[in-house]
């Protein structure tokens, strides 16, 4: 896998298509069985030595200054999230009120990077968020992503997963959050994984030629090992994906910080290789602040500190975000909040 | 017509070959009642290590053999032993000056002694070794493994069933062994030493030096390739200098036995020149 | 704000009530010693922690005596099932106190206090719980049936990981029913001494466990005192030389654990983030204080440059200083004397011709500190490369192919442990069988546990510590049974007995048979 040691650093145009930029780095046509035995050739993981040194990261002791720091940027990292068959205008209208005011306490509380919901519930969240939509639009702005690609199964054809993905574009989607085709992956059909990757950041371009950014979520609960994990990652990042993103949330177990960690560290090594920064998001599972911290730890001390910004670091979290809001309570009073005293959405 | 004898040259053994003393030196072997029997090499401490060097080279060999290898070696040996029984009883008998009865029970048992050793050879890793239940994700597994090098002073007042005592649990585990037979009654290892010669038993596995233990010992204890040292034999020399001597390296040491059951078959015997190897590795399902 | 730069996050001391002034404890109670007192500092910080009693040979006499009372008079006599529920009750005790004692040793030794909190006393505690389950199952641990205790056991014991080595030490030897005098390293006596307290609380019988304090010269009274039947000893292989020497023609039973010059061989297979963990956790754990640290790296030549530029990586991210903070990676060095020999033998690696490399970090003004720093371009006869450093330096070396890497590491005096990175697990196990080290972690590194035997092959010592063959070397066989003795010829009985009986060397018990 260390390409590196090629002595190569290879540089990678944003503009190049997906298919250009992978050619590169595997050095030569870019076809079923070259994927193959790129990934094929990635090194090895040994999980008692993941989980054993996620475990040592998630035992520091972040206190004080640091603590009132971390929480403050948890929150700016939250795609705050609701992605239930019930959901309503209503309920987005109020989740958007929500990220956009999360302590109504407190005005210097941060705002949250986005907000997550399905692709039909896009217009109702841009119509909420109005002047402020746009994290890099509109100072305070916030996001709207939008899972797409028949999410979260993403058991549809390639037609109905793209004209999802462009539907949820057109309608002001920032980001696309898609999920891969597991079974594809697991019967060892990297290529098809590939391309319709590709077909997807094709789909998030925009009328003016800009692009969705392109959120890749693994399923790493279905992909079951930290060797899959690890290549599916590579796979993702070479077809285009602008993050790669652990979970739907709605398999267990959904993001876990040694799988977080395993996917910090492919973005790390390719960081090493091109120079570009791919973004990591764990999502479903982090609820308390004390978790969330380990992977601030996780992030800063294997990608490094640059990454904890929201177009590098996100948690795809609905419930983390009042936990916090209560320690943050706690630091400013000195005494424990309780749930009453924060909001729900 | 009557026949002439052939009187055989007892030399050393050392990497599978008969050499005589570098140094050229012989001394006298006489019977019991002080009769010229035979002249024995007289090892010099260049003999004693050559006789390391030839060891040492055989140890990755042997030590790498199966047990179940290296116990139909060693049991061979016994086959042969058991042919020439007669050899070894009249050598017995001479050199010792006892009864042909009591001489073919000291045969009898030396031959019993190294088959039940080879037996172990396949086995003593089982016995000695274990699986660890540690407290985590990890395959543990502790495993004796031969030392290497082991320098022997052989029981001085027995010909055959002294020597095979202290060299045959040695070989089990897969060591290589340099021998100083009883300096008195050495006829018995060279014959031995000629059955091995013609064995499966690669040449450096056993070297067998005659001579003065007085004067080789001390090379031999302080050689820092010999890993351990056996002083079965030693009780008469200043063997606490030896141990002195091989405190310099951290050698594994025997203290002298005495008597009817020194170097008595045992399990310890073997495991004793044995080092435990434990080995873990990480253990997950995903 | 740098979030990396985590803002301090000390452990708390107040649970920690020290004596001012600590005695010998001898025969169930602290006396004073006879040799003039000592101060015990902290190594973080140069800071005095309490005064120590010193023994002269007339106090070794004393703890001796007291030992062999106890031996006689009680210990010998009580059952196997009451020795393992004293076990039981000071392996409670230690978890009990085990933030305590965690701290003490940190102050004491200068080791990061999640080291101390997370390994280290846990360790203690496991070690009690394993070896007092021990107690009453003697006829179990390969020694035949009614194996005897020893007497009385010497133990020294180095300062690297204080209160783990008396837990291996005193942990088996109480089990086996022997009663001991331990002497801790004289740079960190405090964990002993509150060791010593656990044992008053425990309602340990007088005169079981003595503990001793005072330098090297205790020491050697202790193990040569004739009254001793067993010695053990942890330290650097010149003074376990020096204690085979002297214990020459003695029926004292011995076990040794000493030096090492551990290799961990990184193959291009390897699982590479965990590798690079794996060398980390091999060299600066306890800042590289470690008898089986892997302290030579051998790296595949062809992923060499890779492995290095990552583990400089990962070293910018280790935190150096204050012991007691929960974020420290890296603590301070145990000793003015030790820091100075670190500082020599790497002097020595950049004289050879070794780059020299050290991540930046700020080291406190007081006390005793060396940045983890690693070595590239060593050659196998350099010294960084063949002496034990005991401090957190990393000698590099690259081989071609499993056979050259094997020869590499096996080619020392030394043989204590070894590490195998590799994906392939054919090739791990094969590795693993031609290292001639008494340890081999495969894809792991600094592993412990009780149930687990560890020990050293030539100059790295004698004797295993840890699991049956811990126990077997504070035993003998049942003095009825005539010892090893099987008879070859007519014997259907084989006694899978005997195992280790004869695996202590330097005794000459056989010669009275």
């Amino acid at each position: 896998m260390f390409l590196s040691t090629t002595g190569v650093l290879v540089t990678i145009d944003r503009l190049v298509s997906p298919a250009s930029r992978a050619t590169e780095v595997l050095g030569g046509e870019l076809t079923e069985s070259s994927l193959k035995s790129y990934l094929n050739g990635i090194s090895g993981v040994d999980a008692v030595g993941l989980e054993s040194r996620a475990a040592d990261l998630g035992s520091r002791s972040i206190k004080t200054t640091s603590k009132a720091w971390a929480l403050d940027r948890i929150i700016s990292l939250i795609d705050l999230t609701t992605l239930e068959g019930a959901d309503t205008p209503g309920k987005v209208r109020s989740l958007v009120a929500k990220g956009l005011t999360p302590d109504a306490a407190d005005p210097a509380c941060p705002r949250v990077a986005a907000v997550c919901v399905y692709g039909d519930m896009v217009p109702a969240a841009v119509e909420a968020l109005g002047a402020s939509h746009g994290l890099d639009e509109a100072p305070g702005g916030i996001n709207v992503a939008a899972v797409a690609t028949a999410f979260p199964s993403g058991r549809a054809s390639l037609a109905v997963k793209l004209a999802d993905t462009a539907d949820a574009v057109a309608a002001g989607a920032d980001e696309i959050d898609m999920v891969i085709d597991r079974g594809a992956f697991l019967s060892g059909r990297y290529g098809q994984v590939f391309d319709e990757i590709v077909a997807v950041k094709e789909a998030c371009r925009r009328s003016d030629g800009s692009f969705a950014h392109l959120k890749v979520i693994l399923e790493t609960g279905e992909l079951n090992t930290y060797d899959n994990v690890r290549r599916a990652s590579w796979l993702s990042i070479l077809a285009g994906g602008d993050f790669i993103k652990t979970s739907t949330g709605k398999v267990a177990p959904a993001a876990t910080l040694p799988v977080t960690l395993l996917m910090l560290e492919v973005v790390r090594d390719w960081h090493r290789l091109t120079g570009e920064k791919i973004g990591v998001k764990p999502a479903g599972g982090i609820r308390t602040s004390k978790d969330a911290i380990k992977y601030l730890v996780a992030v800063a001390e294997t990608a490094g500190e640059e990454w904890l910004q929201p177009h590098l670091f996100r948690f795809g979290a609905s419930s983390l975000l009042n936990d916090v809001l209560m320690q943050r309570q706690k630091l400013a009073s000195g005494h424990y909040s309780g749930a009453d005293y924060v909001t729900i959405d | 017509m009557s026949h002439l004898a052939v009187p055989k040259t007892y030399k050393l053994y050392i990497g599978g070959k008969f050499p005589r003393s570098e140094s050229g030196r012989v001394y006298e072997i006489v019977d019991a009642s002080g009769e010229f029997l035979a002249n024995a090499a007289h090892a010099s401490r260049k003999d004693a290590r050559d006789a390391v060097v030839a060891a040492r080279a055989a140890v990755s060999g042997w030590s790498k053999a199966t047990g179940y290898n290296r116990g139909q070696v060693l049991y061979r040996i016994a086959e042969l032993l058991e042919g020439r029984r007669a050899q070894f009883v009249d050598e017995i008998v001479r050199s010792e000056g006892v009864s042909a009865a009591a001489a073919t029970a000291q045969v009898d048992e030396a031959i019993d002694r190294w088959i039940w050793y080879a037996g172990w050879a396949d086995k003593y890793v089982q016995v000695a070794g274990n699986a660890n239940a540690v407290s985590g994700p990890y395959f543990n597994i502790s495993v004796p493994e031969p030392t290497g090098v082991v320098a022997i002073v052989a029981p001085q007042d027995s010909s055959l069933v002294g020597f095979i005592s202290a060299v045959a649990p040695a070989l089990v585990a897969g060591n290589t062994v340099v021998v100083i037979a009883a300096e008195r009654l050495p006829l018995s290892a060279i014959s031995l030493a000629e059955v091995l010669a013609t064995s499966d038993v690669p040449g450096g596995v056993v070297n067998i030096l005659t001579g003065s233990p007085a004067e080789i010992a001390p090379w031999l204890a302080s050689h820092a390739d010999v890993n351990a040292l056996d002083l079965v034999g030693a009780g008469a020399l200043d063997w606490v200098q030896l141990q002195i001597d091989a405190a310099e390296t951290l050698k594994r040491v025997f203290p002298p036995e005495q008597g009817s059951d020194a170097a008595a078959p045992s399990l310890a015997r073997i495991v004793g020149f044995t080092e435990t190897k434990t080995v873990w590795h990480t253990k997950s399902l995903i | 704000m740098s979030f990396l730069e985590y803002a301090p996050a000390p452990e708390s001391t107040a649970l920690l009530s020290l004596q001012s002034e600590y005695g010998l404890f001898i025969d169930g109670s602290f006396r004073a010693g006879s040799n003039p007192t000592f101060s015990t500092i902290s190594p973080a910080t140069e800071k005095h922690i309490a005064t120590i009693a010193s023994a002269s040979s007339a106090d070794v006499d004393a703890a001796v005596a007291a030992a062999r009372r106890a031996y006689d008079s009680t210990w010998s006599r009580l059952s196997g099932r009451d020795r393992g529920k004293y076990l039981f009750r000071i392996a409670r005790l230690v978890q009990e106190r085990a933030r305590e004692l965690a701290v003490a040793e940190s102050l004491d030794n200068g080791k990061p206090i999640k080291e101390s909190r997370d390994v280290d006393v846990p360790l203690v505690a496991a070690w009690f719980f394993y070896y007092a389950g021990w107690a009453d199952k003697l006829d179990h641990a390969g020694l035949g049936a009614d194996p005897r205790a020893l007497g009385v056991a010497a133990q020294v014991i180095p300062w690297n990981f204080p209160l783990l080595m008396l837990a291996w030490k005193i942990a088996p030897a109480l089990a086996a029913g022997n009663t001991v005098v331990l002497k801790p390293a004289e740079t960190t006596p405090l964990t002993a001494l509150l060791f010593a307290e656990i044992v008053q609380q425990a309602g340990l019988p007088d005169g079981v466990v003595n503990i001793i304090t005072g330098a090297g010269s205790t020491g050697r009274d202790l193990v040569n005192h004739p009254d001793v039947n067993k010695v053990a000893f942890t330290g650097s292989t010149s003074v376990g030389r020096e204690i085979a020497r002297s214990l020459a023609g003695t029926s004292k039973k011995l076990t040794l654990e000493l030096g090492g010059k551990g290799a961990n061989i990184v193959f291009d297979d390897a699982p590479i983030d965990e590798a690079v963990e794996g060398i980390v956790r091999g060299i600066f754990f306890n800042q590289g204080h470690v008898c089986c640290a892997g302290s030579r790296l051998l790296v595949q030549e062809n992923i060499h440059d890779e492995v290095v530029d990552r583990l400089k990586a990962r070293l910018s991210t280790l935190r150096v200083g204050d012991p007691l903070d929960k974020n420290t990676d890296v603590g301070a060095i145990n000793s003015a004397e030790q820091l100075a020999r670190i500082r020599e033998l790497s002097d020595i690696g950049e004289a050879e011709g070794a780059s020299r490399w050290s991540p930046a970090c700020d080291l406190p003004a007081d006390g005793f500190w060396f940045a983890p720093t690693i070595f590239t371009n060593v050659s196998t006869a350099s010294r960084i490369a063949r002496d034990e450093i005991f401090g957190p330096v990393l000698s590099i070396l690259s081989f071609r192919t499993p056979a050259e890497a094997i020869a590499k590491a096996n080619n020392t005096p030394y043989g204590l442990s070894a590490g195998i990175w590799s994906s392939n697990g054919s090739r791990v196990l094969a590795v693993a069988d031609k290292l001639r080290a008494g340890v081999v972690w495969a894809n792991t590194f600094n592993q412990f546990d009780p149930s687990s035997p560890f020990g050293g092959y030539k100059e790295s010592g004698y004797g295993r510590e840890g699991g049956k063959q811990g126990l077997a070397a504070y035993l003998a066989p049942a003095a009825s049974s005539r010892g090893a003795v099987e008879r070859a010829s007519g014997a259907a009985e084989i006694d899978s007995g005997n195992v280790e009986s004869l695996a202590l060397p330097i005794t000459n018990e056989g010669s009275s048979k």
